[in-house]
């Protein structure tokens, strides 16, 4: 599969994976509540040997062995948290699709909140000294002169009317 | 002797390409028309010898000619003529030879339609062309040739993977290469801007178009191999925040953005070096894009070092391109003349909020999908970013832009008036909060986000229609006048409403398909039933049967609808002889915008065989709401005024004329 994978990748299409049949009719836990909590749980865990995919979507075998231990885990009574510590102890960080902050992950989750407020002070910034600058300087943007206005009222209401007429 | 042919006309073309990219631009600077006028020539020459080339390529793909290493890896004697012509860009040379092939296309097609741009601007613009056709021909000369031989032929292809042998991979990587490819238009004309030192609003007229059509592909392009996902890979998911995928959002967003600003730059000749900074950028995103599928480096960082003779020649490629044209930029941006000013509430600082958040959004994206490999490379430490981090960074930003969507073309430019605007969407703002409240009486206890989700939704398409009307003067004129006036409309007007409900339709979709997507997953026997979403599905029997380069098993399925029979739907798995490997074939049952999907796992040893059914309520908005958009960006297009080219001032015409 994940040879296959690799193809597909590899010519530049957007594809997934293939073929996959992630949950398997034998892996369902009785207990819906359960199951829905191991499916959340299973999509934000990792495949490790598959290239980006959760163990929810890819049907590798090692997929298919966490997704097992995901509902041991819950069966034997383990919170959410519990589970994921689990998981992570034995397979490190790598196994989380969404990482934890730490101080190798900081810049990750700082940087977009960061783009995004970055950005806006620049505009922020700029247009203040242009529009600020220029508005103090010079009043045509803001204001019309009353000769202006009486040409545009004279504009629009000569447009408006031959609108109708046609 | 056609590999060979194939091959020389290739390497004929990077000569071309090496004149192209060199003597227009001392012909542009000595002032002489003969040395610009090579430009055409040379573009137009270059298509006809790459399009030769891949031609050949695709000759030998049809008579399967298996002395190419090429075709010997990626083809079978026996495999359908359709996907013998795909499996040619199935592959990395072959998709290298056809983003040439593109490339050259759109050079070929500025040089016979660019005819009222400037002289020395479509010499300096074709220059810019040459140069990255030449990166890319040495590339694929020198690390990915397609046309090499092997020394004794073997009598059977490898045949193409099965995954690709759909009708998806004919259409997918075209459209989205048209994509990629095109934003280099608007990256030449960028180039050329800051070469010259000169830019205007007429610029922006000329570059419109081009990045429209790159826009558009692209667009297409996504919306197409996100279905192709959808109903190949077996699992009903449409999107995955694959690495893959994000290389090619990238440039979408980017290139979404560049639109945007390009209309202010053309109506108000404002926001000129931002939108110089986009071009590269986005054209640079999509040098990223091939960069990461083409390298290797995304399957792992230690195969890119075993290996990376392919890997460091684009990585070369791209720190020129992308350095050099920044290093230009941050040279001579500061030449260009600021234009019009505006306030911050008005059709402009819409136009720049939206820049704002596309632009931010595509950091998003460019962080969480480098972030991991640059982790890798300076700490060893590996992470995975995936869809969970994306969904949390991605959708907020992209959320407060929707609000914003309906605001912007109901301001005026220069000055807008807030209060009024707001005021004229009153009724989508209503028919908003009705759909809200509906939803939320109908799902109660439900999931909250969902109905909010698609109020948001529907006052975006309300809004583009609440612009429509507005512009019409529907309801407030007679009707006859206001059809009268929607005729009267500019083409780009109806495109940008269009589009812009198509963003809303997408919306829809996807809320509807993620919050009430129903799943049954089971072992079924014949004259099983699965009852699923009010359809029952009666597994009526499996049978084998032999196809052209595969044998399948095929189960039927009678859906029925509270007793009355619908249809059938026959899921089917594929055996590949050839590469022992094996497909899903899913099985669709369209009803409205929504879809049934049924999928087969594996038999057990007593004769039942699992199978996946899901119920995607409205499924098909995800992929209609790409196509409206695509549908107003084609609309915007075909706009007289962009066609006829802009205005030249009287004197400037006076003078081209003296000097024929």
């Amino acid at each position: 599969m994940k040879k296959i994978r690799a193809c597909v990748l590899a010519i530049a299409v957007i594809a997934g994976s293939t073929g996959a049949h992630a949950v398997q009719p034998d892996e369902i836990m009785s207990d819906p509540g359960k199951e829905s909590r191991a499916r959340e749980l299973s999509r934000e865990l990792r495949c490790m040997v598959c290239q980006n995919q959760s163990i929810d979507d890819s049907d590798a075998p090692l997929a298919r062995d966490l997704r097992l231990l995901v509902r041991e885990r819950i069966a034997s009574g383990d919170s959410d948290a519990q589970v994921i510590d689990f998981l992570v102890a034995r397979y490190g960080e790598f196994v989380l699709l969404k990482p934890r902050l730490n101080s190798r992950t900081l810049l990750l989750w700082l940087l977009p909140p960061l783009a995004l407020a970055g950005g806006g002070l620049a505009l922020w910034a700029y247009g203040r000294r242009r529009y600020g600058s220029s508005a103090r300087a010079d009043d045509s943007l803001v204001k019309l002169t009353a000769e202006e206005e009486a040409r545009v009222e004279a504009l629009i209401s000569g447009r408006t009317a031959k609108d109708e007429q046609v | 002797m056609i590999a060979e042919s194939g091959h020389y006309a290739l390497v004929l073309a990077l000569a071309l390409a090496l004149i192209q990219s060199t003597v227009p631009i001392l012909g542009a600077r000595w002032r002489d028309p003969a040395l610009m006028n090579v430009a055409r020539a040379t573009a137009l020459a270059q298509l006809l010898f790459v399009a030769a080339s891949f031609a050949a390529l695709v000759a030998l793909y049809i008579v399967s000619d298996f002395s190419v290493v090429n075709v010997y890896e990626n083809s079978h004697s026996t495999k359908p003529l359709l996907y013998k012509i795909t499996g040619v860009w199935g592959n990395h040379e072959g998709s290298m030879l056809l983003w040439v092939s593109i490339l050259a296309l759109f050079g070929g097609l500025v040089a016979a339609f660019g005819n009222n741009l400037p002289l020395s601007l479509r010499a300096y613009v074709l220059a810019v062309q040459g140069w990255v056709a030449s990166a890319f021909y040495l590339f694929i000369l020198i690390t990915s040739n397609p046309f090499l031989r092997i020394a004794s032929p073997p009598i059977e292809g490898r045949d193409l993977n099965p995954v690709l042998q759909d009708i998806g991979l004919a259409v997918h990587p075209p459209m989205l290469y048209l994509g990629y490819v095109g934003f280099s238009i608007s990256f030449s004309f960028a180039v050329a801007a800051l070469l010259e030192g000169r830019i205007d609003a007429a610029w922006a007229r000329w570059v419109r178009p081009w990045t429209l059509v790159a826009w558009i592909f692209l667009t297409l392009g996504i919306a197409m191999g996100s279905y192709w996902a959808y109903y190949e890979l077996g699992w009903g998911g449409w999107w995955f925040w694959d690495p893959v995928e994000n290389a090619s959002l990238m440039p979408w967003l980017a290139g979404t953005a560049l639109l945007h600003s390009a209309v202010v730059m053309e109506k108000r000749n404002a926001l000129k070096v931002w939108t110089i900074l986009l071009s590269i950028l986005t054209f640079s995103l999509s040098l990223l894009g091939t960069f990461l599928v083409r390298s290797g480096v995304l399957t792992s960082v230690h195969a890119f070092a075993t290996d990376p003779t392919r890997g460091v020649f684009i990585l070369l490629i791209l720190c020129v391109f992308i350095g050099g044209s920044l290093s230009l930029y941050a040279w001579r941006a500061s030449a260009l003349k600021q234009g019009g000013l505006f306030a911050p509430i008005s059709r402009e600082g819409a136009l720049v909020l939206n820049n704002l958040f596309l632009t931010a959004a595509c950091a998003t994206v460019f962080i969480g999908t480098l972030y991991p490999l640059a982790l890798e490379v300076l700490t060893g430490d590996k992470i995975s970013v995936g869809a969970p981090f994306f969904n949390l960074t991605f959708g907020p930003l992209f959320l407060p832009l929707m609000i914003a969507v309906p605001f912007g073309p109901l301001l005026a430019w220069k000055r807008g008036d807030l209060l009024g605007a707001a005021q004229r969407l009153t009724a989508a703002g209503i028919a908003a909060l009705l759909a809200v409240a509906m939803l939320w009486a109908w799902t109660r206890g439900g999931n909250a986000f969902a109905p909010l989700a698609i109020g948001l939704a529907v006052f975006v398409i309300a809004g583009a229609l609440t612009d429509l009307a507005e512009r019409t003067g529907l309801f407030r004129v007679p009707f006859a006048t206001a059809t009268r006036r929607a005729r009267g409309l500019p083409r780009a007007t109806w495109g940008s409403a269009f589009a812009h409900a198509g963003v809303g339709v997408a919306l829809i979709g996807i809320v509807c398909e993620t919050t009430w997507n129903s799943e049954y997953i089971a072992t079924m026997r014949s004259d099983d039933v699965a009852k699923i979403a009010g359809y029952e599905l009666k597994l009526d029997g499996v049978t084998q049967r032999p196809g052209p380069n595969f044998r399948e098993m095929q189960a039927q399925f009678t859906v029925s609808l509270d007793g009355r029979r619908l249809g059938e739907m026959t899921p089917s798995k594929r055996n590949f002889t050839a590469r022992a490997s094996s497909t899903t074939e899913a099985a669709l049952l369209t009803r409205g915008a929504s879809q049934l999907y049924i999928s087969l796992g594996e038999t057990t040893a007593d004769g039942a065989i699992a199978v996946r059914i899901y119920h995607k309520p409205m499924v098909l908005l995800i992929w209609w709401g790409p196509m409206l958009m695509a549908f107003g960006g084609l609309l915007s297009v075909s706009d007289r005024r962009l066609r006829v080219g802009a205005p030249k001032p009287a004197k400037a015409l006076r003078g081209l004329q003296a000097a024929e």
